[in-house]
């Protein structure tokens, strides 16, 4: 069966005849189109024209970024510098003009670098036809069984002090390369003490996931030498990396704490 | 299979044709549109040897489906000399930046969206600009010195 193209103005409706049968949701296409070309996806495609999809507003603190917005749109904004070091490491130029951020929440890995720094961030996802909100970290779990719906926008607070928010990506090829793994980290401070820690990590399993371990130890400490230590030691805690090109699970599972310890003292 | 209408604007001349259901512009700018400039290397979206500017920017055109083009303004290597080789053009043969010359369009388009919003890059958007580009043949440097050329004015044309 060949591939057949639905053009809709909205997500909405877009929504509405996804649920009238198998169809695939096309984004910036940058990891659909793969499947297209190479035949595995066939039946059905669904695409949307709404211009609003690509919409970045800005609140008081609260950001919210249309499904639609792509990476090169994120790393060219002003108001959201601290995202530039996420998405303008996306690729090379010409993936950045067409990755969306819907499309990196549903991204298999080893991709999916944006879903782990909104992750990190307590990101929303708002959900098509009035579908209400829900946390991209529960966007991210009911993805796999292919029951997480269409999103049309993701919302966060932007971390009041910029220096609360960090980011590294590892990978082999510089200045673009795929993760061998990556780590969001948003680590609040109250007269000195680390409130409210969130630190995920990509490429570490089938989809980005929050570092529990890790968050137990650095909440109510101060980023200090023993803490960071400690964190480090705890890094893999809960993960069951995959093995790929990239790396194998017992390489990824040996330096997560290391590239972890790395992240820490830049933001201590 | 159904045909969609696709009308487009390639190198500064409106043009139309059929686009197969699914087919991405690529594969419709070379079947549909005869314009053999850009090259097919591995329809993933991984090698870069298909870039086109699409309304100014570097696109693959692998990863983009030909119908999404439509009323787009799309620029391809077989569009950049006029009466003379365009600057770039002779910088890479000047540095002898293209060996078999299978990246070589897409490495082109690519620099050339550099040079137009930036005219004077420095060495790391250079190679920024490229990253996305694969290259097999010439260890990178060739080119990288051809698109400094030009930045710097030094390439002949
Ligand atoms: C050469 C190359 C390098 C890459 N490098 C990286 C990298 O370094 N880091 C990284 O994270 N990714 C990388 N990617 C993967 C990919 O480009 C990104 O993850 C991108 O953000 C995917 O977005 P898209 O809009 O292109 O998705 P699409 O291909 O359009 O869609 C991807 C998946 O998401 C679903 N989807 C898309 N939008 C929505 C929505 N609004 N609601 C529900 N489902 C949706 C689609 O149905 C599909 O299953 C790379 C890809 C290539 C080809
Ligand atoms: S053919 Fe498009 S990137 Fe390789
Ligand atoms: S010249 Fe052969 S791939 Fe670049």
């Amino acid at each position: 069966m060949a591939v057949t193209v639905e053009t809709h103005p909205t997500l909405t409706e877009a929504a509405q005849a996804m649920a009238r049968g198998d169809a695939v949701y096309l984004g910036g296409g940058t990891g659909v189109m793969r499947l297209i070309n190479a035949g595995v996806i066939r039946g059905r495609v669904l695409r949307v024209t709404d211009p609003g999809l690509r919409e970045i507003s800005l609140s008081g603190e609260t950001v919210r970024l249309g499904a639609g917005v792509t990476m090169a749109a994120v790393a060219g904004h002003r108001d959201l510098a601290i995202l530039h070091p996420v998405a303008g490491t996306i690729g090379g130029p010409a993936i950045r003009v067409m990755a969306t951020v819907g499309g990196n929440l549903f991204a298999p890995h080893p991709y999916g670098d944006f879903a782990t720094a909104l992750l990190a961030l307590g990101a929303r996802a708002v959900m098509a036809g009035g579908g209400g909100t829900r946390p991209v970290e529960e966007v991210l779990r009911d993805r796999a069984g292919g029951r997480a719906g269409l999103v049309a926008a993701v919302e966060f607070a932007r971390p009041r002090d910029a220096r609360t928010f960090g980011w590294h990506k590892v990978s082999r090829v510089k200045p673009k390369g795929v993760s061998v793994l990556a780590i969001a980290a948003v680590l609040p401070r109250e007269g000195g003490r680390i409130r409210g820690a969130r630190v995920a990590f990509g490429a570490m399993g089938p989809a980005p996931a929050r570092a529990a371990a890790v968050e137990r130890v650095l909440e109510g400490q101060s980023l200090d030498a023993a803490t960071i230590a400690r964190a480090a030691e705890v890094a893999a805690e809960g993960f069951d990396p995959p093995t790929d090109a990239l790396a194998s699970a017992w390489y990824r599972r040996e330096v997560a704490g290391v590239h972890l310890r790395r992240l820490l003292e830049e933001m201590a | 299979m159904s045909m969609k209408p696709v009308t487009l604007t390639l190198n500064g001349t409106a043009k139309a044709g059929f686009a197969t259901d699914g087919q991405n512009l690529l594969d419709f700018l070379r079947r549909g549109l005869g314009d053999l400039s850009p090259k097919y290397g591995c329809g993933q979206g991984t090698c870069g040897a298909c870039t086109v500017l699409v309304d100014g920017e570097p696109h693959l055109a692998c990863l983009m489906l030909a119908e999404a083009a439509e009323g787009r303004r799309i620029e391809t290597t077989a569009g950049l000399a006029g009466a003379t080789l365009h600057p770039l053009q002779e910088a890479f043969m000047d540095r002898f930046a293209a060996q078999c010359g299978y990246c070589t369009p897409g490495m082109l388009m690519a620099a050339k969206a550099l040079l137009d919003r930036s005219p004077r890059p420095t060495r790391e958007e250079v190679i920024e600009a490229i990253s996305g580009n694969l290259c097999r043949c010439t260890g990178y440097e060739p080119i990288i010195a051809a698109i400094l050329d030009v930045a710097e004015g030094r390439a002949s044309a």
